[in-house]
């Protein structure tokens, strides 16, 4: 066997190890929703002190000159 | 010296691999957990389910609502004085409120209960066993169960007076058949 084929053998056993093992659907790694009750903890909130929060994004822009674009905030459950 | 057979090495990791490809893949596929439960379908019995709480009495001939809640779940809380509400006004005609916690924590389980006193049927499905055969789609999730034990309706999410309204209605409907 040539080492091309060589090469695409263990190609295609890798994509089939990464396709059986569930990395290839978004719904075998979501989290159900009666299994959220970490995520719904006030702690998870990263927002959960305003002051601590401001002094945060106020050393953010000083040091970045950049504001806002902090990506989608929150904690919770999901519910509803 | 014996000949080198440069294939011979290559063809024994390839049948390994394979075989360890197999092994893994057949542990990696699960047995499938339970089908969320639809419209026409009997809901999952609750007695194999191991619940924790009050004893749930005979629910054949009988219109059963099941709720799925959790203390850590804001809508959750929002419905029970509706289901207090729909309690009163139909159990002396047949309906049965079943409320099912999926709490993991018992401790909060029971402050919740405790503090709202509701007249309804509250139970606590500790083990989750209950909610991963219904496959709730969302936290909570109600279903209306005819008399026949069939699912009627089913309710993801708790909006307010629109899901109060839509609950009331129907369990009118299914309480006259």
């Amino acid at each position: 066997m040539t080492h091309n084929n060589r090469a695409l053998v263990v190609l295609a056993m890798i994509t089939f190890a990464a396709a059986s093992s569930g990395c290839s659907t978004a719904k075998a790694v979501r989290v159900k929703p009666w299994e959220r009750a970490y995520l719904a903890d006030p702690t998870m909130d990263p927002d959960r002190d305003p002051l601590a929060t401001a002094m945060a994004e106020h050393v953010y822009f000083s040091r970045e000159a950049a504001q806002g674009g902090r990506g989608v905030g929150g904690a919770g459950c999901g519910c509803n | 010296m014996p000949p080198r057979n440069p294939g011979r090495g290559y063809r024994l990791m390839s049948s390994r691999g394979l075989a360890a490809l197999i092994a893994c893949a057949s542990v990696m596929i699960r047995t499938p957990a339970g089908a969320e439960v639809r419209v026409g379908e009997a809901f999952p019995p609750f007695e194999r389910a191991g619940l924790l709480g009050a004893r749930i009495p005979a629910t054949s001939g009988k219109v059963v609502l099941v709720d799925f809640w959790a203390s850590w779940c804001a809508p959750c809380k929002a419905s029970f004085p509706a289901y207090e509400r729909l309690n009163s006004e139909f159990s002396s005609k047949g309906l049965v409120i079943v409320a099912v916690s999926v709490d993991r924590d018992a401790t909060a389980y029971t402050a919740f209960v405790k503090r709202f006193t509701p007249s309804f049927l509250v139970v606590l499905d500790r083990d989750q066993k209950l909610v991963r055969e219904a496959q709730v789609p969302t936290m909570p999730t109600s279903y209306i169960i005819d008399r026949q034990g069939r699912v009627r309706y089913t309710h993801p999410g708790f909006h307010g007076y629109e899901t109060e309204k839509a609950l009331r209605t129907e369990i009118a409907m299914l309480l006259s058949e």
